[in-house]
């Protein structure tokens, strides 16, 4: 098996403090990690250091991806290079339409991967095909990205973009927030139909019920900047019976 | 959208001063001597072998101007300008009278050429019809009257339009051929004791565009205009006057680029409109003169009066404009709405960047009953510019039913610019309902990195958020253009992040 995400020894800083201590993590193709914590743990920086958001200061360690050096590449070249990041918080922007905004980001890491563009009825095609499997109707698609959508819809659009783009680590932080169990699991389904041989996931979550959708072959927990404890994903079960506090307290 | 990919191409092609109409065209060129007097009025007026009437006309702007002061109210700053040490009168000198495009300067050509003109004119003049599948309904056929420097070189499709009834031609050549019409409507709209710029323009203007659409005609291709300012240190002074009789139709665009300068060239233009009982004028403008370097050094000093009359009854004026560019953008095209249940329209995006300063707007000023207007202001800001909207919405006494709808909405980009509104509002009568809505925001981080972290560039994200967010004014561009201009408000923010 191929190690498709290698972070060691990892060490961040936001505005002179420290957040993650030195922080390792091997993500194989075809695996699903879980990355649980309390709050201020850490979990989401490390989401937003593999993804390149501004702001943060590594002072120490590497994160390889398929090999390479990923903390030399532009955020949006690790997103043509397959690393996509699904946000707690959807953003908005309006007046640009979901379709256009796909089809914009899609031929700009095909671009950037010397692929060619694809066409527009190619394109509407692709589209269709991956929201009909998801359930997303087309009428979402010609909203503005994410204007009025409902915190589950916006959930749903972050999987259709997961579906369309097809990288090879997805990272989802808090997908279950602002969710009702209905709308989880319809997200959670959305994501199982893209797991894969050659796909990787890294589910980044407080609770376990997301992890009773999304079954993840390993579980890590997080604590005060660091990987505390690694397991299968019993671990999870063990941890909603007993909390976090045995790890704070470490 | 591919728009967005072709933006991005197109701006890396553009040299380091991020300025891709920055050449100059050498050609020999006829100038008035430099400074402003009675003597340079009457150079202009006889380089035009005008009447005597228009002589006396110019003659008496001038004097007007000379006992008047500039205007300091506007939300900018820029060293004093010293009247006398410009050139107000240059034309490419022609070698002999031109009728056709062949006959033209290939030089001129040229620079037409780097401004992507002759793609559609030239292509339109040969007959080329677009291949199939590639047809775009929008397409339609337009007329350019293209204006270098001060005088207008060369103007097409005049047959089609003359079948139609339809006058466009310079306006100093309309003063020549159809002086009933010019006297009958110049001034009338924007008087010669307007404003300090608009006297000014009244005294020197050199050239420009006189459209009449004859009553009950629909005009039957979009009318265009390019301006270009060539050589150094001369004002460029334009005079537009588009008259739409009874229930005529007529659509016009202008599009304004400038070379490169170090030296701050001023450009005061004058544009009338008057649309007579259900007629209507739809005016475009696209405007990405030389803004100056990073440095905020040259560029234009844009000083324009524009306004228009809708004097009969149902008419309708509608303004749209996308202005980029120019160093100093001093514009409030404005609408009387004399006719009763006559229409004022204001679409406005503006963009400043670098050191930019722009104070731009509207006046609709409500005259008739039943009155109706609408204002879309766009103001987005950059770099370390400075953007205001000011404008004026005022319902006399006898405007009863007056109606208006205004919303600014102002997008900030970086730390160091800025974004003002100031809207006047005065109702004199009781039975207006003026509405005014205003928002300012900032694209924030989270936006940016959103779309970079799904494989957008800086550039690419940037262009997007402002492109959906100018979106409502696109909207009303003719179709052609609007795209044209969303490349161009891509390419003008180029730089404006990070």
């Amino acid at each position: 098996m191929m190690a498709l995400l290698e972070v060691k020894d990892l060490k961040v800083r936001v505005e002179e403090r420290e957040i993650l201590h030195g922080l390792t993590l091997t993500v194989n193709e075809g695996e699903v990690h879980a990355i649980m914590g309390p709050n201020g743990s850490g979990k989401s920086t490390l989401s937003h250091v593999i993804a390149g958001k501004p702001g943060y200061e590594v002072t120490d360690g590497q994160i390889l991806f398929k090999g390479e050096d990923l903390l030399e590449m532009a955020p949006e070249e690790r997103a043509a290079k397959g690393v996509f990041l699904a946000f707690q918080y959807p953003v908005e922007i309006p007046g640009v339409a979901t379709m256009t905004f796909l089809r914009t980001a899609l031929n700009a890491q095909r671009k950037a991967r010397g692929e060619s563009e694809y066409s527009t009825p190619d394109f509407l095609k692709k589209v269709r095909e991956v929201s009909k499997s998801l359930n997303i109707p087309q009428d979402m698609l010609k909203r503005g990205v994410n204007v009025g959508f409902s915190g589950g819809e916006k959930k749903r659009n972050e999987v259709l973009q997961m579906a369309l783009f097809e990288p090879s680590l997805c990272i989802l932080d808090e997908m279950d927030s602002g969710l009702d169990i209905d709308a989880l699991r319809i997200a959670a389904d959305g994501v199982n139909a893209l797991r894969s041989p050659g796909r990787a996931m890294v589910v980044i979550t407080h609770y376990q019920r997301l992890l009773n959708y999304i079954v993840p072959d390993f579980v890590h927990v997080m604590s005060r900047g660091r990987v505390v404890k690694s397991g299968g994903k019993e671990l999870a079960l063990e941890l909603e019976a007993s909390g976090y506090a045995q790890f704070e307290a470490a | 959208m591919p728009a967005v990919q072709e933006t991005v191409e197109r701006v890396k092609r553009i040299d380091v001063d991020q300025y891709r109409y920055g050449f100059e065209t050498l050609i020999e060129s006829d100038k008035a001597p430099k400074g402003l007097s009675e003597e340079t009025v009457k150079f202009i007026s006889e380089k035009k072998n005008e009447p005597a009437w228009m002589l006396q006309w110019r003659l008496e702007a001038y004097r007007r101007w000379l006992t008047m002061t500039e205007p300091t109210w506007a939300r900018v700053d820029y060293p004093k300008i010293d009247f006398q040490d410009l050139y107000y009168y240059a034309a490419p000198k022609p070698k002999k009278t031109i009728s056709s495009l062949d006959e033209i300067d290939p030089e001129i050509l040229k620079t037409y050429e780097k401004l992507g003109i002759p793609l559609r004119e030239v292509a339109m003049l040969e007959g080329v019809e677009p291949k199939p599948g590639e047809e775009d309904p929008a397409r339609r056929k337009i007329a350019v009257d293209a204006v270098f420097d001060s005088v207008s070189v060369a103007t097409t499709f005049k047959a089609e339009l003359k079948k139609a009834g339809v006058i466009f031609m310079p306006i100093s050549e309309a003063i020549r051929e159809h002086p009933e019409l010019v006297q009958k409507y110049l001034g009338s709209v924007v008087p010669t004791s307007d404003n300090f710029y608009a006297t000014l323009n009244s005294a020197v203007f050199s050239d420009g565009s006189f459209v009449y659409v004859p009553p009950g005609v629909r005009c039957p291709m979009e009318l265009s205009t390019y301006f270009r300012i060539n050589e150094r240190n001369t004002g460029q002074f334009e005079r537009t006057l588009i008259i739409a009789d009874k229930g005529a139709y007529v659509s016009y665009l202008e599009g304004c680029t400038a070379p490169q300068r170090d030296e701050n060239q001023l450009h005061a233009a004058v544009v009338e409109l008057v649309a007579h009982d259900d007629a209507e004028i739809k005016y475009s403008t696209v405007q990405n003169w030389y803004p100056g370097n990073a440095e905020g050094k040259g560029g234009i000093y844009n000083f324009v009066t524009k306004r228009g009359d809708c004097r009969g009854n149902n008419s309708k004026i509608s303004w749209t404009q996308v202005e980029t560019g120019s160093a100093i953008t001093w514009k409030y095209p404005s609408c009387i709405l004399r006719g009763d249940n006559s229409r004022g329209e204001f679409y406005s995006i503006a963009i400043s960047n670098g050191y930019q300063q722009v104070d731009s707007g509207t006046k609709m000023i409500h005259l008739g009953k039943n009155t109706t207007s609408r204002i879309i202001s766009k103001g987005i800001a950059a770099g370390k510019s400075q953007n205001t909207y000011r404008g004026l919405v005022t319902a006399h006494r006898k405007a009863t039913g007056a109606r208006n709808f205004t919303a600014c909405d102002s997008l900030l980009i970086g730390d160091k610019c800025g974004a003002h509104t100031v809207p006047y509002i005065e109702a004199k009568n009781s039975s207006a309902t003026f509405e005014h809505e205003a928002t300012t925001s900032k694209i924030s981080e989270d936006v940016l990195f959103y779309c970079i972290q799904r494989g957008l560039s800086q550039e690419e994200a940037v262009g997007l958020v402002v492109n959906g967010f100018v979106k409502d004014v696109l909207q009303q561009l003719p179709m052609e253009f609007a795209v044209e201009a969303q490349k161009l408000i891509s390419i003008s923010l180029e730089g404006s992040v990070g």
